[in-house]
């Protein structure tokens, strides 16, 4: 016993922990560095607009003026504009995102997924300045003659589909951010499709399920907390795409019920009007758009965990 | 290990060595500021690169905003801007800072109504439909300066630009100018609250709204015109004709208008018979005392070669080059910057 054989995997020489420790610092200085550049981003937009939130207080967030020439100005139908514009993406990008991630991953035959998995990241790689001109010259006219045409004639009774078509619209927009988040809401969904157990899957056919409720009990519902998680990261790109909205909204700030009525965006205004604001208010005031963009992402970001919290977790299935 | 960072640390000795002997006796000269002339301002560099090869010009196209905000806090050597500075602005400058005009351009106003129809308007009918009083093509006001044309029972489709510019800053300063109604509800500036229509980014924003939505009118950049082939309207001006723009018109509105010794001047609608009359200028800013002798001089023999060969280069890049009375005018301001 005395004599015990030295085992081969001998720990290493003592101060050789070196290398541990420094990795542990630079590991945790790169995820350090990510607060600190919030709070950094935070501080140095309130630091820019305290101008304008000393002259307008709160009364910015409600206020829908927006005149450079009196300096008067209020953020809120940039801040509906934001809100409507992501949630039209949303409702288009995620049912589609997540149908090609299901047919990617469980549907496909094997030789077609990588031609489409590449169509796919092909077109994250588009800038954004050409989705904003295909949009201008391509989308939107299709759109002004075609599918606008058609939604206000058979669905014109709601107030979402009236007034005058001008082709650069709220929905234009949608419609635009919804391709453009496309892709990362795709390849998530499809990478949480393929964590999903085989288990799940050869449990529901063994009890008799047919393809379809195999995917609806065993894979989607299992999956249903990661493919909502892609959806908020889709929908974290959507609230601040810029140059391409910019190019379809119609840049009017009003409220309009009509999604065929023009709008306007948190980050479109900042990217229209920041360099040419010669007076320190105006500047200072889209400081403050800036700083509102900021707290409405953390904000829906803060929400979207919140109810990603409160969904059935992603352990047993629970058929529904 | 050890021969590895040597040899890193040759490589980087090396590339220091050579980033040395590269970078020749050459002063830069750093400018911030409009977008509006980056095109003329480019060519003169380039140009003047050739006449004097030991000074290098750098200018960064930020927007007005950006270069008035730069030679202000002296990160430049020089600003340009696409509106006169504000006095406010001109105040809080640490020492005199000059507006010296430059070249000029012209807002045109662009339409989309069937037939190859050439519009005309004039100053209260633009204002009219900017304003959205006036909302039919076949509105009194404008059929009545258009007796020939026959103009359609459709609605005015307004189309304005979204991103702040000096294109904007003319238009607007015009229809002031021309419109007590539109001076006093929505003013001028290089963004204002549009009371109608919808905002294009761009010259290329707005052109291509206009030409695909019939019944819609913009305006726009001459050069951006006329490169794009769009249709223009002739304006009236104050002599009660209309005007078709053009290099030359501009030139005949620069050399009609009032211009102060502060050269901080607005030209629209300006007197002469045949001055089109929705025009602009856009400016450099330098300062009166140059702090660095040598680049003050460097700065000021450009400025030089600008008035007198840069100008020549003007109309080839759909420039309006300055009246020579103005030049002489400007030249003279060019020889009392003190360095």
């Amino acid at each position: 016993m005395s004599t015990a054989p030295t085992p081969s995997y001998v720990m290493p020489a003592p101060g050789s922990r070196g290398p541990d420790i420094a990795f542990k610092w630079v590991a945790m200085f790169a995820a350090a560095m990510i607060v600190v550049l919030i709070v950094m981003v935070g501080w140095e937009l309130y630091y820019g607009s305290r101008l304008a939130i000393a002259k307008f207080g709160a009364g910015f967030l409600w206020s829908s003026e927006w005149d450079p020439v009196l300096e008067r100005f209020g953020a809120l139908p940039f801040i509906f504009g934001t809100l409507v514009s992501s949630l039209i993406a949303l409702l288009i990008a995620v049912p589609l995102g997540v149908a090609t991630a299901l047919f990617l991953t469980e549907l496909a035959p094997l030789k077609m997924r990588q031609p489409i998995i590449i169509a796919i990241e092909m077109l994250a790689a588009v800038p954004s300045v050409i989705f904003g001109l295909w949009g201008i010259f391509v989308l939107i006219p299709w759109l002004r003659d075609s599918l606008f045409v058609w939604l206000k004639r058979f669905l014109g009774f709601l107030p979402l589909f009236q007034g005058p078509i001008y082709g650069l619209s709220m929905l234009a927009a949608g419609i635009i951010i919804a391709i453009m988040i496309l892709p990362i809401v795709t390849s998530i969904s499809r990478e949480i499709l393929r964590s999903v157990p085989n288990l799940q899957r050869e449990a529901a056919y063994a009890l008799g399920a047919t393809r379809w409720e195999v995917l609806k009990i065993a894979v989607l519902s299992y999956a249903r907390r990661g493919l909502f998680g892609a959806a908020v990261l889709g929908l974290g790109r959507a609230l601040g795409e810029t140059m391409a909205v910019t190019m379809v909204i119609g840049n009017r700030p009003q409220i309009s019920a009509s999604l065929f009525a023009p709008g306007y965006t948190l980050a479109s205004v900042v990217a229209n009007e920041f360099t040419e604001a010669t007076t320190d208010l105006y500047q200072s005031a889209l400081f403050e758009i800036g700083l509102v963009l900021f707290a409405v992402a953390i904000l829906v970001n803060a929400a979207a965990q919140v109810m990603l919290k409160s969904m059935s977790g992603s352990g047993p299935v629970k058929v529904n | 290990m050890l021969p590895i960072k040597s040899k890193w640390i040759a490589l980087l000795g090396a590339l220091s060595a050579l980033s040395a002997t590269c970078a020749p006796a050459q002063m830069l000269i750093n400018g911030a500021g409009a977008t509006f002339p980056f095109p003329i301002y480019s060519k003169w560099f380039n140009e003047y690169a050739k006449v004097d090869p030991s000074v290098r010009f750098n200018y960064q196209s930020i927007g007005s905003g950006g270069g008035q905000k730069q030679i202000l806090s002296e990160t430049v050597d020089f600003g340009a801007s696409d509106g006169p500075m504000s006095d406010d602005n001109l105040a809080k400058a640490p020492r005199t800072l000059w507006h010296f005009p430059t070249v000029a351009g012209a807002d045109v106003i662009t339409y989309n109504i069937p037939g190859d129809a050439k519009l005309k308007i004039d100053g209260a009918t633009i204002a009219g439909i900017f304003l959205g009083k006036i909302v039919k093509w076949n509105d009194p006001a404008i059929a009545g300066q258009n007796p020939d044309l026959k103009l359609p029972d459709a609605d005015i489709v307004v189309v304005h630009r979204s991103d702040g510019s000096g294109t904007t800053y003319i238009f607007t300063d015009y229809l002031s100018n021309v419109s007590a109604d539109w001076k006093a509800k929505v003013g001028k500036g290089t963004s204002v609250s549009w009371p109608t229509g919808i905002g294009g980014k761009g010259n290329e924003g707005v052109s291509g709204q206009v030409k695909q939505v019939p019944g819609s009118i913009g305006y726009v950049e001459l050069v951006y015109a006329k490169q794009n082939k769009l249709p223009y309207a002739d304006v009236k001006n104050s002599s009660g004709n209309y005007v078709t723009p053009s290099i030359e018109s501009v030139t005949e509105a620069l050399a009609a208008a009032d211009i102060p010794a502060d050269f901080r001047f607005s030209m629209v609608n300006p007197p002469g018979a045949t001055a089109y009359p929705i025009a602009g200028t856009t400016w450099l800013l330098v300062y009166a005392e140059q702090k660095d002798h040598a680049k003050g001089e460097k700065l000021v023999q450009f400025l030089k070669w600008a008035y007198s060969d840069g100008e020549k280069l003007a109309p080839a890049l759909d420039y309006a080059p300055l009246p020579d009375a103005l030049i002489k005018r400007a030249l003279e301001k060019v020889q009392s910057i003190k360095y």
